[in-house]
C-alpha cells in the first residue's frame, strides 16, 4: 500500500446523495480475476452512453474538473460489498473522497486500498460544491497527520476523525493483514480456550 | 448486563488494539467467485496457505447461467471467474460446491439449508447480504476483499466495534403482510442509511411469530438500511430449523449446542445505543417506486412529492423518479408492469415458492408478464418438485429455471432490458441493478405472484 501523505487539490464535485456501489462501477464490470483496470469503468453508466462513447454532461467527461479528490452527496458507498468500488475510485486516480456520511463497508474497503475516506459537516460539504461551481480552480488541503481538511476558497477548516489505526497504518503504508500475521500465536491461544468449539 | 451482540462479539474477541479495531475470531467463512479471486492471489504472492480450511465452504452462485447448467459456461470472462474457484478451491484444498453439485446454490441460501450457519456463530463472506444469517442468532457481516484474504490467512479480521441498536415489532402482522413488507417499512421509516455504524437487533412479538425462512429475509435486508448487520435471538423456531441439518450437531453434541444456544439472548436491562419499536399491526404490504431500498410506500399509497426536500435531496428524488418513469404523488396500484423475478438471497427459499404458488395456483399469468422463476439453491428446486409446486406453477403457465443469483445482479445473461419494469423479491432497485436501464420495483413474493397474474401492480389482499 502507498504512504498517504498530505494532498493539495483541485476537486470532482459530485453532488448526488445515496450513490451506490453498483453505480461506482456495474456488477457486470466485476468479472475480472486481478484489481487492475477498474477505474476506467468507474461511473461507468453514467459516464458512457449504449455504445461506450463518454457523455459530456458527465462530470468525469467535462475537462473543467479535475484532481485527485472526489467530493460527493451524503451516503456515499451504500450497497454491495464489492471493493472493486474502491479499486475504481482509487483506480481512476482519487486518493481521498469527500462526503458528510459513507457507507460502512466502503469506509472500510477504502482504507484497507490506502484511499482516504474523509467525514465534513453538511456546511463544509454544500460550500465545497458552491466554491467550484463558482471556481472551478478551488482546491482542498488534506492533512491526514493533523486529521485536517480544508477549503483553499475560503480557509474554512475542519478535524475529521479516523480511527488511529488506521491513521498509523494509511502514514506507514501497512495493511492489517501484517498485524494479524503477527498475532499467530494468540490465535491458536484462543482456539484452544473458547466458550463453545464449532 | 448485556446485549446479545455484546455476548458473541466478546466471545470471539481474540485481542484489542488500543484506540483501535479489534481482533475478531471467525468461525465460518463463505466465498462465492465475484469477491475471492484477488485474496487467494494475494495469498499467493505472500507464500501462505489457509490457515483453517475446514472452516471455510465456497459456492458458484453470483455468476453463473440459469439454464443448461450442465453444458460449459459460454460467456468466456464468466468462465474464467468460476474456473479460477474451481483452481482455488482444489490449490487450497477447500470444498467447493460448484455448478450442478446438489448442496450448490445463492450463499446465503446454502448456509443455513445445511446447517453451517448455527447460533452464536461470527460469520463473514464477501458480500453484503451475509447479514442473512443473522436469522439465526449470529454476528454475521459482509466484509471486502482485503479481509476475505485475512480470513483465508488467519480466521480472523480487524473491525470496529458497532454500535448497538434493537428494533421491536410490537403486535402480529395482518394477513397477506410478510417480513419483506416488515423490512421495506422500516428501511423507508429509518432511511437507507438509518442504522449506519450500527449492529440490529430485532425483537418483539412479531418477531418471535416469523418462521426461519422469514426471519432470514428480515435480516437480509439490515444492510439495506445501512446497518453493518442484524439479528434474532435463537428459539425453539431456530433449533426445529438446525436439527438434523447436514452440518448441524448431532447426538450429545446436538443438546451441549442447544444449552449453550439458549443462553445466547439479549439480558434483561441491557442497553442498546438506540432503540425503536414499530406497531406490526400497522404494516401493510409495500413496493417502492424509486431506486433505493428506501424509497417504498405501502401499495395502497402514492409516491410522495417533493415537499421539504432541500436542493441536493430535491436533485436526486428527482433523478430517481425520472429513471423510473414516475412522477411524485402517483399512485403505485394499476401500474403496468413487463417482468416479475422470484429468487435471490432475500426471497428465493422454499417457503416463498411456496407462498408464489400457493397464490397462483389456478390462476394464469398475464400476457404481458415475462417471469423468471429462480430458485436460491438445488435444494430448494428439488423440494419444489417433492411439494408438487412445479406442477401448479407450470399449469399456470410459469417456467423455473436453475438456481444462482441470476436476475438480483444480471452479472449472467437474465437481465431485464432497459425502460422495462420488474417486479422483483430481490434487496435492490439500484439504476442499472437488473441490467442497464431496467427499473426495478421490489416487493414481496406475495406482490410478485398478484403482478404476474394481473400484469399491473395489485394488492394481492383484493385478489384472493
Ligand atoms: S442473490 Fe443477490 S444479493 Fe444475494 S448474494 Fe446473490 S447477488 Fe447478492
Amino acid at each position: 500500500m502507498e504512504k498517504f501523505k498530505t494532498i493539495t487539490s483541485t476537486y470532482v464535485p459530485l453532488p448526488i446523495e445515496n450513490v451506490d456501489t453498483d453505480q461506482i462501477i456495474p456488477a457486470r464490470f466485476l468479472k475480472a480475476t486481478n484489481k487492475e483496470g477498474f477505474g476506467d469503468n468507474l461511473f461507468a453508466d453514467w459516464r458512457y452512453d449504449k455504445n461506450g462513447n463518454p457523455k459530456p454532461d458527465f462530470v468525469l467527461n467535462n475537462p473543467t474538473y479535475s484532481g485527485t479528490i472526489l467530493v460527493a452527496g451524503k451516503n456515499f458507498g451504500s450497497g454491495s460489498s464489492r471493493e472493486h468500488a474502491a479499486w475504481a475510485v482509487s483506480g481512476y486516480g482519487f486518493r481521498a473522497v469527500v462526503s458528510s456520511y459513507f457507507a460502512d463497508i466502503f469506509k472500510n474497503n477504502s482504507l484497507n486500498n490506502g484511499l482516504l475516506p474523509v467525514i465534513v459537516s453538511p456546511e463544509f460539504l454544500s460550500d465545497l460544491f458552491e466554491n467550484i461551481h463558482s471556481n472551478p480552480k478551488n482546491t482542498i488541503t488534506i492533512d491526514l497527520e493533523k486529521q485536517t481538511i480544508t477549503n483553499n476558497k475560503n480557509g474554512k477548516t475542519e478535524i475529521f476523525d479516523i480511527n488511529p489505526y488506521k491513521k498509523e497504518c494509511l502514514l506507514q503504508g501497512l495493511d492489517d493483514i501484517n498485524y494479524l500475521l503477527s498475532k499467530k500465536d494468540k490465535i491458536e491461544e484462543y482456539e484452544k480456550n473458547r466458550i463453545f468449539q464449532y | 448486563m448485556k446485549t446479545l451482540f455484546d455476548k458473541i462479539w466478546d466471545a470471539h474477541t481474540v485481542t484489542s488494539i488500543q484506540d483501535g479495531p479489534t481482533q475478531l475470531y471467525i468461525d465460518r467463512h463463505f466465498c462465492h467467485e465475484v469477491t475471492s479471486p484477488q485474496a487467494f492471489n494475494g495469498l499467493r504472492e505472500r507464500g501462505l496457505k489457509v490457515f483453517r480450511p475446514s472452516q471455510t465452504t465456497l459456492t458458484a452462485d453470483h455468476n453463473t447461467p440459469t439454464c443448461n447448467q450442465d453444458q460449459p459456461v459460454k460467456d468466456p470472462v464468466s468462465k474464467k471467474q468460476l474456473d479460477t474457484l474451481s483452481k482455488n478451491a482444489e490449490e487450497f484444498g477447500l470444498t467447493l460446491y460448484a455448478l450442478g453439485n446438489e448442496r450448490n446454490g445463492v450463499v446465503h441460501i446454502i448456509g443455513p439449508e445445511n446447517g453451517y450457519t448455527q447460533p452464536g456463530m461470527t460469520i463473514v463472506c464477501g458480500d453484503s447480504h451475509t447479514s442473512t444469517h443473522g436469522a439465526f442468532g449470529a454476528i454475521a457481516f459482509g466484509i471486502g476483499t482485503s479481509e476475505v484474504e485475512m480470513v483465508l490467512a488467519t480466521q480472523c479480521i480487524l473491525q470496529s466495534r458497532p454500535k448497538t441498536m434493537r428494533i421491536n415489532f410490537t403486535g402480529s402482522l395482518n394477513e397477506g403482510v410478510t417480513a419483506k413488507d416488515l423490512a421495506l417499512y422500516m428501511i423507508s421509516t429509518l432511511t437507507t442509511g438509518g442504522a449506519t455504524g450500527y449492529f440490529v437487533e430485532y425483537a418483539g412479538e412479531a418477531i418471535r411469530n416469523l418462521n426461519m425462512e422469514q426471519r432470514m429475509t428480515l435480516c437480509n435486508l439490515s444492510i439495506e438500511m445501512g446497518a453493518r448487520g442484524g439479528l434474532i435471538a435463537p428459539d425453539e423456531t431456530t433449533f426445529e430449523y438446525l436439527k438434523d441439518k447436514d452440518f448441524a450437531p448431532k447426538g450429545n453434541k446436538w443438546n451441549e449446542a442447544v444449552e449453550y444456544w439458549k443462553t445466547l439472548k439479549t439480558d434483561e436491562g441491557a442497553l442498546f445505543d438506540k432503540e425503536y419499536t414499530f406497531d406490526a399491526t400497522k404494516i401493510e404490504p409495500m413496493v417502492t417506486y424509486g431506486t433505493n431500498p428506501g424509497m417504498g410506500v405501502s401499495i395502497t399509497g402514492s409516491i410522495p412529492t417533493l415537499d421539504g426536500l432541500d436542493e441536493t435531496g430535491k436533485i436526486s428524488f428527482k433523478k430517481s423518479l425520472d429513471y423510473m418513469g414516475f412522477n411524485p404523488g402517483e399512485k403505485m396500484e394499476g401500474k403496468l408492469i413487463d417482468y416479475v423475478f422470484i429468487g435471490s438471497c432475500t426471497n428465493g427459499r422454499i417457503e416463498d415458492f411456496r407462498t408464489f404458488a400457493n397464490f397462483v395456483k389456478g390462476k394464469k399469468k398475464a400476457e404481458n408478464v415475462t417471469a423468471w422463476l429462480v430458485p436460491g439453491s438445488h435444494r430448494v428446486a428439488q423440494q419444489l418438485i417433492d411439494e408438487g409446486l412445479y406442477k401448479i406453477l407450470e399449469e399456470a403457465g410459469f417456467e423455473i429455471r436453475q438456481p444462482g443469483c441470476s436476475a438480483c445482479l444480471a452479472m449472467n445473461d437474465d437481465k431485464v432490458p432497459a425502460g422495462k419494469y420488474a417486479v422483483s423479491t430481490t434487496n435492490r432497485n439500484f439504476e442499472g441493478r437488473q441490467g442497464p436501464g431496467a427499473r426495478t420495483i421490489l416487493a414481496s413474493p406475495l406482490v410478485a405472484a398478484a403482478a404476474a397474474v394481473t400484469g399491473k401492480i395489485t394488492d394481492p389482499r383484493k385478489l384472493n
